[in-house]
């Protein structure tokens, strides 16, 4: 394989939430990339060359860049994180592009994630869905020892495949209804399937749901684009099992007046 | 300067007690008329956050990313010591104390040390309750593994992801406490000076991320839980925005910084690429259970196929060395070793600034005795991110590895009571020094972080509004409010201007100075060295200063002027962790000066030599540095380090 490709690429720009927005060419500054960088590190070096130009730097959101921490994100050709499976924009690295491959860089799309420049978009929303019940509720000091309550490991392991979540919110990319049902599925199950998640489990499930709704996220009408967008691979059968919760708190428990999270 | 430790006398096992007990404490009705600001909601900052908010007090958080879920905890994988004593191996909070005072090469203060292993099984029912899904055994109970070279099995973990599930069970527990209002939270906003009036910590300045805003948060008490500063070295396993900047403002405010140069390097890191790298991966150490380690003998061999090399003429230099602990020698000595077989030429993969940087981690023994399923089954996503960001398949050429920056147990200097030399100013987590000494056991950083968060901070912020009473009279016409404003505005128009003209990137400069702290204050230091750092730090950052590009303006999204303002913190901090290096004329821990080394001895088998030599006389003490204004030299005070339960002693392998 070659050790560095040209790429025609062409970025979103948009000077924040209101400006219309547009793709711009940069295929002058995207020349001699290294095969082995990661797609973050090639948009370095097109940062790079544009700001020795005097032109203003492409925005993008990213923080660790070993894929965990959920804030990059971005679509490629049309794919949330682009074309490989089970990775983060961070963790694609440019040895899966083709020299003179032409390539559409866009922000996550959905009324919810406000763009607020360029690649860079507002998932404030699932702070906030969290907010609404995506918690057990446990002060520091009043835990009892951690053997005192044994998790079957298949349990444990259950949870663990909902916590794997890292909010990076490319499900709601990937859904034709810009809905957040895989993310909060993975909360509601995550916790909802442990002994100690039980006491608020219908009024987690009831919150949590109301408040996507209420963020503006649509509903779930089973595509499961979401799963295959999923870099950390959350099995759509937690959308499942939340609705299974949902219906059976709706019944059992009175519905939220308000929603927890409140708009700020 | 002050540096009064308050560290109680009498047996070891009541000192936190007794402390507690004689503390003082602020009635529940009047906790609510305290505000108290945590810069940094990690696993210190958000477990911190929301206890403090849990018992009433007003709190208002603040962090950089565009969540608090974000923080760089979250990407710690190995696991969280605690000493349940689960597995009934022996272990016990003494164990655990006496490892950490040792491990860190007697450079740790005992009172913390203890405290924090006594607190460690707090933490892990706290966080079970919170719904952490820990592994566990078939019969439901917490699974436990042995990590980093330890003795019993102590280690909790959730997969590979220990950092990421203890950090969403604090994020959970600090989204409760925001919702029901007691905490207030602003994302996305950066702390770039602390508000000190009347020689108490009254606030903070914040410049809003994305609209440039630069505004003061008044507060009775600020807590720093604002993480590492291994990003000084451009390259390390910290997330991008990881920063100094917090801490380094309030030092240069007067909050003492303690042993800076005590900075830990992971060997088990993917090397680097080429010049586009922007950060390094870590990968588990566990690797090193059945992965060996070797570079080949002759330099003609570094650029051949591996697989034809034959085994003589393989150097496994661990196992040659260290034949009682082999690949599994501690960190520091690991790589250090590592440094050394590079710098001869015997190094393996890409050649950058005319050196190869890597080394043969190799599982084809490991294969052939296991089979490639059963490394699959241990290794599996391991060595598929190695494939991922290397495009090289680790079941068929051995990996490469070197080592990264990873830790830094230096950091602000705080007191029994995590308060610093500025009153009211708190520091929690990596960033502050106190409890690692020279050298971290792993598994211990997620175990402190917690450790201060819930179950230290809620009762030392209470002793110190107790006795400080609410902060009266300072708002924001207060000309030191008003002052602290301004000095930043006008630091940012000074980057504005200067970057109009300037004609190189902020990140062509970081990498620079980076690669001076790593060549000259990084696995092995040296006097020659470091003055050689010591005078060429300043005239690059006089450069930095003169001829850095920034587009755009202050008052706006502008992330080169976010990037151009930690860096210049870095410069800063850069020159004094190799000022502290070299005044620390002794080698411990992580801090190793060649001129400090065990000589080797051909009549002991086994002894290379290259190990640590202390100066217990001169330097069983914390370094504490003091800010005296800028481009004058700052003074160095000391903290007496006495061991009153460990008997001082060499480490031996
Ligand atoms: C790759 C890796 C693997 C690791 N693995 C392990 C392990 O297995 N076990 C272990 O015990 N330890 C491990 N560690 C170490 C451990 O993860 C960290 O030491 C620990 O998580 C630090 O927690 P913290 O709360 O102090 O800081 P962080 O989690 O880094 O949080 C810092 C917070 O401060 C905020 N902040 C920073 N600067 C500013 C500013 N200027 N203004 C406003 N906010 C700011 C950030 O937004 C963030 O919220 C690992 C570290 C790394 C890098
Ligand atoms: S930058 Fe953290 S997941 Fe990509």
């Amino acid at each position: 394989m070659s050790e560095s490709i040209d790429l025609k690429l062409h970025v979103w720009r948009q000077n924040g939430p209101k400006d219309q927005g547009r793709f711009e060419d940069y295929s002058a500054y995207a020349k001699n990339i290294s095969t082995h960088a990661s797609f973050l590190e090639c948009l370095d070096v097109v940062n790079e060359r544009l700001v020795l130009a005097g032109k203003d730097p492409i925005v993008f959101d990213h923080d660790c860049r070993e894929g965990i921490c959920g804030a990059c994100g971005v679509v490629i050709n049309g794919e949330p994180h682009g074309p490989q499976k089970a990775t983060t924009t961070c963790q694609l690295h440019m040895r899966k592009f083709t020299n003179g491959q032409e390539l559409y860089v866009e922000p996550w799309r959905a009324t919810a994630f406000p763009v607020i420049k360029d690649l860079a978009v507002d998932r404030g929303a699932f702070d906030r869905i969290v907010q609404a019940g995506g918690f057990i509720t446990a002060r520091a000091g009043s835990a009892p020892d951690a053997n005192d309550i044994p998790v079957p490991k298949p349990i444990a392991d259950d949870a663990m495949d909902a916590a794997a979540c890292i909010g990076c919110g490319a499900c709601v990319a990937a859904c034709p209804n810009a809905s957040a049902s895989l993310f909060v599925s993975a909360k509601v199950g995550h916790l909802g399937v442990l002994p100690q998640g039980q006491a608020e489990r219908d009024s987690r499930v009831l919150h949590m749901v109301a408040q996507h709704e209420h963020e503006g996220f649509g509903g779930c009408s089973n595509h499961y684009l979401c799963e295959s967008a999923c870099p950390k691979e959350i099995s759509v059968k937690w959308i499942a099992r939340m609705n299974r919760d949902l219906l059976k708190a709706s019944v059992t428990h009175a519905p939220p007046t308000k929603s927890g999270g409140g708009d700020g | 300067m002050k540096l009064e430790s308050k560290a109680p006398d009498g047996p070891i096992e009541t000192r936190w007690e007794r402390h507690k007990f004689g503390m003082q404490v602020v009635n529940p009705a009047n906790k609510r008329k305290f505000k108290v600001i945590m810069v940094g909601t990690g696993l210190a900052g958000g477990a911190g956050a929301a206890s403090l908010a849990d018992l009433g007090y007003d709190v208002e958080a603040f962090c950089y990313q565009d969540s608090p879920r974000r923080a760089h905890s979250i990407a710690a994988q190995g696991g969280i010591n605690a000493a349940k004593n689960y597995q009934g191996d022996g272990d016990s909070i003494y164990r655990l104390f006496y490892d950490t005072v040792k491990g860190g090469d007697f450079r740790a203060r005992e009172s913390n040390v203890y405290r924090l292993a006594q607190v460690s099984v707090d933490i892990i029912d706290q966080c079970a309750a919170l719904g952490v899904p820990f592994a566990r055994e078939y019969g439901g109970l917490l699974a436990n593994r042995s990590f980093g070279g330890a003795q019993v099995s102590r280690t909790f973990y959730a997969r590979g992801q220990t950092g990421q599930q203890l950090l969403l069970g604090a994020y959970s527990h600090l989204a409760r406490t925001i919702a029901n209002g007691k905490v207030k939270m602003h994302e996305r906003c950066e702390m770039v000076d602390l508000i000190v009036v009347d020689g108490r910590a009254r606030g903070i300045v914040t410049r809003d991320l994305v609209t440039g805003k630069v505004e003061a948060h008044l507060g009775d008490a600020v807590i720093l839980a604002t993480g590492g500063y291994g990003n000084v070295f451009y390259l390390s396993t910290n997330a991008k925005g990881c920063n100094t900047s917090a801490i380094w403002r309030a030092h240069r405010r007067g909050a003492g910084f303690a042993n800076p140069c005590f900075t830990q390097i992971h060997p088990t890191c993917i090397p680097q690429g080429g010049d586009y790298q922007s950060k390094l991966t870590l990968m588990s150490e566990s690797l090193r259970n059945d992965g060996r380690i070797w570079v080949p003998r002759k330099k003609e061999d570094c650029t051949k196929d591996p697989s034809t090399i034959a085994e003589k003429d393989r150097y496994y230099y661990l196992e040659e060395k260290y034949p009682k602990f082999g690949n599994l020698m501690p960190r520091d000595v690991a790589s250090r070793q590592a440094k050394f077989v590079c710098d001869d030429g015997l190094g393996v993969g890409p050649e950058i600034a005319g050196v190869r940087r890597g080394v043969y981690l190799d599982f084809a023994d490991a294969i052939k005795r296991d089979s490639e399923a059963v490394v699959r089954e241990k290794y599996g996503n391991l060595f598929d991110m190695y494939e991922r960001i290397t495009g090289e398949n680790p079941y068929k050429v051995p990996m490469r590895i070197y080592p990264a920056t990873h830790y830094t147990m230096g950091g602000l200097w705080v007191d029994y009571n995590l308060q610093s030399t500025i009153p009211g100013l708190l520091v929690a987590g990596e960033a502050n020094f106190s409890d690692h000494g020279a050298n971290r056991l792993g598994a211990s950083a997620l175990m402190q972080g917690l450790a201060d968060g819930f179950f230290i901070l809620p009762y030392v912020v209470g002793h110190y509004l107790a006795d400080a009473g609410k902060s009266k009279g300072v708002d924001e016409s207060h000309p030191e409010v008003k002052a602290a404003i301004k000095g930043v505005q006008e630091r940012v128009q000074t980057f504005i201007d200067v970057g109009q003209k300037g004609k190189r990137t902020v990140d062509d400069f970081h990498r620079e100075l980076g690669a001076i702290i790593w060549n000259h204050c990084g696995m092995a230091r040296t006097e020659k060295g470091l003055k050689e750092a010591i005078a060429k730090i300043p005239t690059l950052h006089e450069e930095f200063r003169k001829d850095v590009k920034i587009l755009g303006g202050g008052e706006e999204l502008n992330r080169e002027l976010e990037k151009a303002m930690r860096v210049d913190d870095f410069f800063e901090l850069g020159a004094l962790m190799c000022r502290d290096a070299l005044e620390r004329d002794e080698s411990a821990g992580c801090h190793f000066r060649e001129e400090h080394q065990t000589k080797a001895d051909p009549s002991v088998p086994g002894s290379y030599g290259g190990e640590c030599v202390r100066n217990d006389e001169q330097f069983a003490h914390a370094a504490v540095w003091e800010w005296n204004g800028a481009g004058k030299p700052e003074t160095r005070n000391t903290e007496p380090l006495t061991y009153e339960f460990i008997k001082l002693a060499a480490r031996k392998y």
